[in-house]
């Protein structure tokens, strides 16, 4: 476990760790980056499904829909870069960097940490434990609810996009000419991407009421390690 | 001896001239330019008609009825002219033993030469007993036509994806021709009706080209099926100016604003309707002043009401779409992240309470 090894080291050393620097400056970047494409997919996402009331006018005046599509776009652009961008730090950045797209399902010790992890959110253990990166379950909920979503909104979002692109662009040959055809239609890939936004919310909702609790109630930093990057510990304990 | 095409037509008594015409008309509807004239018309003088054969399965012949009104080129055209539809239960004189003959006797004489058009597909439920022709089941009938045929072209909705007797439950197990056929080409035209021209114009480029029209991944021909009736729709500027039609008596719809919030398929079904329209290029849904319902789609429907966009999804056993799914379990989950938090807080102060008292102790 990162977490035990890295207090091992410590211990070894024979100091108390009082600071760890965890997130690079690479890493916080695309945290906010990513924040702000979701939030603007999000509701751009929203008004794109249900359109805003009717503009009065020359339709040569307006072009309301048109500027959400692009905001839609262009923030579905950040977000496949970003996750471009964010991969390849994971080969080259530390190894807080990898646990985003690492799961270590085949180690027992690991799943019984996700355990204590839901017992401490289900007010059975009385002290948490000290996490340098992120904790099992947070760990487990990010690759699950986080990554996998990130994926599949980008796969299907493209697709859609494919469709206006039509035949012969990027997005149509890489993700419209497969997903159409595996989805069975269209239509059911705009059903799924619009199923894709409330996992989003969903999501954001448990994120970000874990990390306030987690920096209240846990025995380490949480909201400002994301800006400064490090992890700060409350206490000496182990 | 067969005869080519010309000279069937000049034998109906079409001039020179108006065979030229045609064949310029043909090769405008197909989207080609000028130099495809003398190419279409050394085909029709050279190539001996294909030999057709129109089987119909479980369908409404909406097919049919949408063909034989085709207005470029004209069905008579199609029909008397560049195929020779040899079997066709619905529109062909014989009837009885002679017509199913007549089936044994193209199949033997242009083996591997002719065309297979479906109309319509084989229920695969009770042995097939749901669609009888000739005393035998369809699928077995379409089976052994389909064994020598170049080609299959699955007219329709039906054909293609099931369409409506296909809708679930699906009682007689209606099942598309690509599903019980794997081993024969399969243009799908899907549509409930196809086009009537994109019909024609599907059967003149295979005779023109001696080859199939290209085809997207789900076997359509691309000239025809590459773009969404929205990516052509005459009422696209309002949809990127934001204006909308809210009811089908406001004065958006008035104005022939968008149909998009009314529940307007264009966006997501696959169609030639907004380019080439219908009767003749008379008109198509949108311009008549109600939304696509994506008659062309596959599955189309078990996608809930035609006048949504949001549909229904039913993998999880229940029915409902995505905006209640979705608002249902952000409310639950919101409201037990509140009791949460609220029994977190509790906890929080009493441990604060507890070390306070063990640090006075």
């Amino acid at each position: 476990m990162l977490s035990a090894q890295d207090m091992r080291e410590a211990e070894a050393h024979g100091r108390s760790v009082k600071a760890v620097y965890v997130y690079e400056a690479p890493v916080r970047l695309w945290h906010w980056v990513n924040a702000l494409a979701i939030t603007v997919l999000a509701i751009s996402g929203w008004f794109i499904a249900s359109p805003l009331p009717s503009q009065p006018g020359e339709a040569s005046e307006n072009f309301l829909m048109g500027y959400i599509r692009f905001a839609h776009f262009s923030a579905g652009y950040v977000l496949l870069i970003g996750l471009l961008g964010r991969i390849y730090w994971a080969f080259v950045g530390n190894h807080h960097a990898r646990q985003l797209f690492v799961l270590p399902i085949f180690n027992a010790t690991w799943w019984k940490e996700v355990l204590f992890e839901l017992r401490w959110y289900l007010f059975l253990e009385r002290d948490p434990k000290k996490y340098v990166g992120h904790n099992p379950l947070a760990q487990l909920s990010m690759f699950t609810l986080f990554l996998t979503t990130t994926v599949f909104m980008i796969v299907t979002g493209f697709a859609l996009y494919g469709e206006g692109t039509q035949e012969g662009s990027w997005a149509h040959t890489l993700f419209t000419s497969w997903v159409i055809p595996l989805f069975g239609q269209s239509q059911d890939v705009h059903t799924w991407h619009h199923v894709g936004l409330w996992v989003f919310l969903l999501f954001v909702l448990l994120h970000v009421y874990a990390a306030l609790r987690e920096d209240i109630m846990s025995r380490q930093s949480l909201v400002s390690t994301m800006l400064s990057g490090w992890r700060m510990f409350k206490d000496d304990k182990p | 001896m067969v005869e080519t095409f010309y000279e069937v037509m000049r034998r109906q008594g079409i001039t020179r001239r108006s065979f030229l015409k045609y064949c310029s008309l043909t090769a405008a509807s197909l989207g080609l330019g000028p130099a495809f004239v003398p190419k279409i018309a050394h085909a029709m003088e050279t190539k001996p008609r294909t030999p057709v054969l129109w089987l119909h399965g479980l369908e409404c012949t909406c097919c049919s009825e949408s063909f034989i009104r085709s207005g470029h080129p004209l069905a008579k055209d199609a029909v008397l002219s560049m195929i020779s539809l040899d079997y066709d239960d619905t529109i062909m004189t014989a009837a009885g033993h002679q017509a199913e003959a007549i089936l044994e006797e193209v199949m033997t004489k242009y083996k591997g030469n002719y065309i297979l058009a479906v109309e319509g597909n084989p229920p695969l439920n009770q042995e097939g007993m749901s669609c009888i022709i000739g005393g035998k089941p369809f699928l077995e009938q379409l089976k052994h036509v389909a064994k020598d045929c170049k080609a299959i072209i699955s007219w329709g909705s039906c054909a293609s994806w099931g369409c409506v007797q296909a809708a679930k439950p699906n009682p007689t197990q209606a099942t598309p021709v690509h599903k019980v056929i794997h081993d024969k080409p399969i243009i799908k035209v899907p549509g409930c009706p196809p086009i009537a021209e994109v019909m024609t114009g599907v059967i003149t480029y295979m005779l023109t080209f001696d080859r199939l029209p290209e085809l997207d991944r789900q076997g359509r021909p691309k000239m025809f099926y590459g773009q969404r009736i929205h990516d052509k729709c005459y009422r696209r500027p309002h949809f990127d100016a934001g204006q909308f039609a809210e009811a089908w008596d406001d004065e958006g719809s008035r104005k022939g604003y968008c149909l998009y919030k009314m529940g307007c398929k264009g966006p997501t079904t696959y169609n030639a309707c907004s380019t080439v329209r219908w009767n003749g290029g008379v008109s198509f849904p949108i311009q008549s002043g109600h939304g696509c319902i994506g008659c062309s789609e596959d599955g189309f429907w078990d996608k809930g009401s035609f006048y949504d966009r949001v549909t229904d999804i039913q993998q999880f056993g229940v029915e409902a779409n995505a905006d209640q799914i979705g608002g249902a379990t952000l409310g639950v989950v919101g409201a037990a992240v509140a009791a949460h938090a609220a029994v977190s807080a509790i906890k929080q102060s009493r441990s604060k309470q507890s070390d306070v008292n063990d640090k006075q102790g």
